[in-house]
């Protein structure tokens, strides 16, 4: 058990995070705005990744590129908005059929390859394992993806208090209200399922830069890390983080803790094919928690009972 | 105002669940007309205003608003020409949202959302002074969360909401079946209030019958999904609770003492 490893490896896996930060607030706006848990990021996780590289690939600007996957990632919002909506499909399932047509997708997207590598020395990537240490500090992957984090919470943060923000987030909280304050609630599914999927499939274009491939397994529980990231940000930050830019930046920093912990683990000696059951497990128990706590220890609550009366 | 011509609308049909909720129902209500609707349990008084708002397609039968045929559009889309108050004081607000947000949402009832900020601070004093109104502090907590307010507050800014931008219809779906007595006249007046201030057309559902003498300017009586008795003016004016029920009695063949109206 060597400290000094641990340490070496605290920078990669805080970059890691900032990653899946960006992924988790696509996840969040499903699951925490409109209510809905949207499976299809499990797909658009590797999708993302894979419409970048062989853009990159075939000669394309990152910038270019990663704008590629955000659209490709709406597009698969879109059809799982469209299943979902228009045909009545519950959501859960409208996101299993989208995730698992993706991986059709996805491999026809890599020509047919399950992976597909990029060099950090031949093409222009934004970020990488390699611009983790020993570069200007600009180029350094964490500043990037921090920098990248920022822009998008303003961004949501402005969109959100627009009027079709606004309308979104009341389909979420009370479809019966919305719908007789005339909103369209179906379109507002769609438009929440489109920007997710697009923030998904753009943490994936990074994700796919930052390791130096893209790999057609690379979303496969995407959405339990999602998760996890959502719910340790909630728990820790819940009680200050009031303000809808402050829970976005949580949910970040909860991908962040995420990483760092699962790094900790390994350095603890945990083989690493356990951590998709270590992942299921913790987000279980974070999500079990508040539901038990409300059924077995109703009157050890202190707060709550006044304010809701 | 509103037309309905021959509404009929039957619940799970060819199973042994059927319902047959509304029969041949016809409604005219004119500018201005303020209508309390009673009947038993399963009369169709709900059924009707959900047929008006649009909850799901009639069977048969026609609705116009204010000239406007509006039998085939969506919910969202008939939301333009109506302001509705639910049973259910939960229904008509969104929780998580603040008050000043849940007032911006219903300002823009059918009108196109765009990108333009969802809330400004001019509607914020304008909301602050409408508020007042409801004589429930309201004005003091405009960026209070809906979901920290009481059912009688909710019922209260749900019918706010629903006037905010002026209705053709107002629909009172029993809005102050859910409360206790003394919030439910507190919010009753709050609705003649505004019904009279901004001249209003409006059918509001009750199991009160005292209430539906005492508002409104017309009372209808609805029997096995249609209106068996519609009277207004001055005759309206001089009826008693034993009236109706007579006249229920007369109607049903005398099933209407089993039912809760009674305890009214």
């Amino acid at each position: 058990m060597n400290v000094v490893s641990l340490l070496n490896a605290l920078p990669g896996a805080c970059a890691q995070g900032l990653i899946w930060g960006i992924m988790a607030i696509g996840v969040y706006i499903t699951y925490k705005i409109l209510d809905l848990a949207d499976l299809t990021v499990d797909g658009t996780m590797c999708t993302g990744g894979a419409v970048c590289i062989m853009m990159m690939l075939s000669g394309h600007s990152a910038a270019v590129s990663l704008l590629c996957a955000f659209l490709a990632g709406m597009l698969a919002g879109l059809v799982t908005g469209i299943l979902h909506t228009a045909m009545g499909i519950p959501a859960i399932l409208s996101g299993i059929l989208t995730q698992l047509s993706l991986y059709s997708i996805n491999l026809r997207i890599m020509d047919s390859k399950a992976n597909q590598a990029i060099s950090v020395d031949k093409y222009p990537l934004i970020v990488s394992l390699r611009y983790i240490k020993n570069v200007a500090f600009f180029k350094n992957t964490i500043f990037v993806t921090a920098i990248f984090i920022v822009c998008i919470v303003v961004l949501l943060y402005w969109f959100f208090g627009t009027e079709l923000g606004s309308a979104i987030r009341a389909t979420g909280s009370n479809q019966n209200m919305s719908r007789a304050q005339g909103i369209n609630t179906d379109m507002m599914k769609i438009i929440g399922l489109m920007i997710s999927n697009g923030i998904v499939a753009l943490a994936s274009g990074l994700y796919a830069q930052y390791q130096g491939f893209a790999d057609v397994n690379m979303g496969r529980g995407a959405i339990v890390i999602g998760l996890a990231a959502v719910i340790i940000g909630e728990v820790i930050f819940g009680k200050f983080a009031k303000n809808f830019a402050l829970k976005l930046l949580s949910v970040a920093v909860g991908a962040i803790l995420y990483y760092l912990v699962l790094q900790f683990v390994l350095w603890l000696g945990l083989n690493s094919n356990d951590l998709k059951l270590l992942s299921a497990i913790v987000v279980a128990v974070f999500l079990a928690v508040p539901h038990m706590k409300g059924k077995y220890f109703n009157g050890a609550r202190k707060r709550g009972g006044k304010a809701n009366a | 105002m509103l037309k309905l011509n021959g509404l009929k609308k039957t619940f799970n049909p060819g199973t042994v669940n059927e319902k047959t909720a509304l029969n041949g129902l016809n409604l005219q209500l004119n500018d201005g007309d303020f209508v309390t609707v009673i009947g038993g349990n399963g009369a169709g008084k709900s059924t009707m205003l959900n047929a008006v708002a649009g909850v799901w397609p009639v069977d048969e039968g026609e609705i116009l608003i204010d000239g406007v045929n509006v039998t085939r559009l969506p919910e969202y889309k008939r939301a333009k020409y109506l302001g509705r108050v639910f049973q259910d004081p939960m229904t008509g607000t969104a929780a998580s949202m603040q008050i000043e947000e849940n007032m911006a949402l219903a300002s823009r009832r059918g009108l196109a959302r765009t990108l333009r900020a969802g809330i400004s601070n001019a509607e914020r004093d304008e909301y602050k002074e409408k508020l007042k109104i409801l004589d429930l502090g309201l004005e003091e907590r405009l960026t209070a969360k809906v979901g920290l307010l009481s059912g009688g507050q909710r019922q209260a800014l749900t019918l706010l909401m629903a006037t905010l931008k002026k209705p053709k219809v107002l629909l009172l779906d029993e809005h102050t079946a859910a409360l206790d007595p003394k919030t439910a006249a507190k919010v009753l007046e709050a609705t003649d209030k505004i019904i009279a201030r901004d001249n209003l057309t409006a059918i509001m559902i009750t199991h009160n019958m005292k209430d539906a003498i005492a508002h409104g300017n017309r009372l209808v009586m609805m029997h096995e999904g249609h209106i068996i008795y519609d009277v207004s003016g001055e005759e309206k004016k001089k009826l008693h609770v034993s009236d109706l029920l007579a006249k229920f009695e007369q109607a049903s063949g005398g099933e209407f003492a089993n039912d809760r109206m009674m305890l009214n």
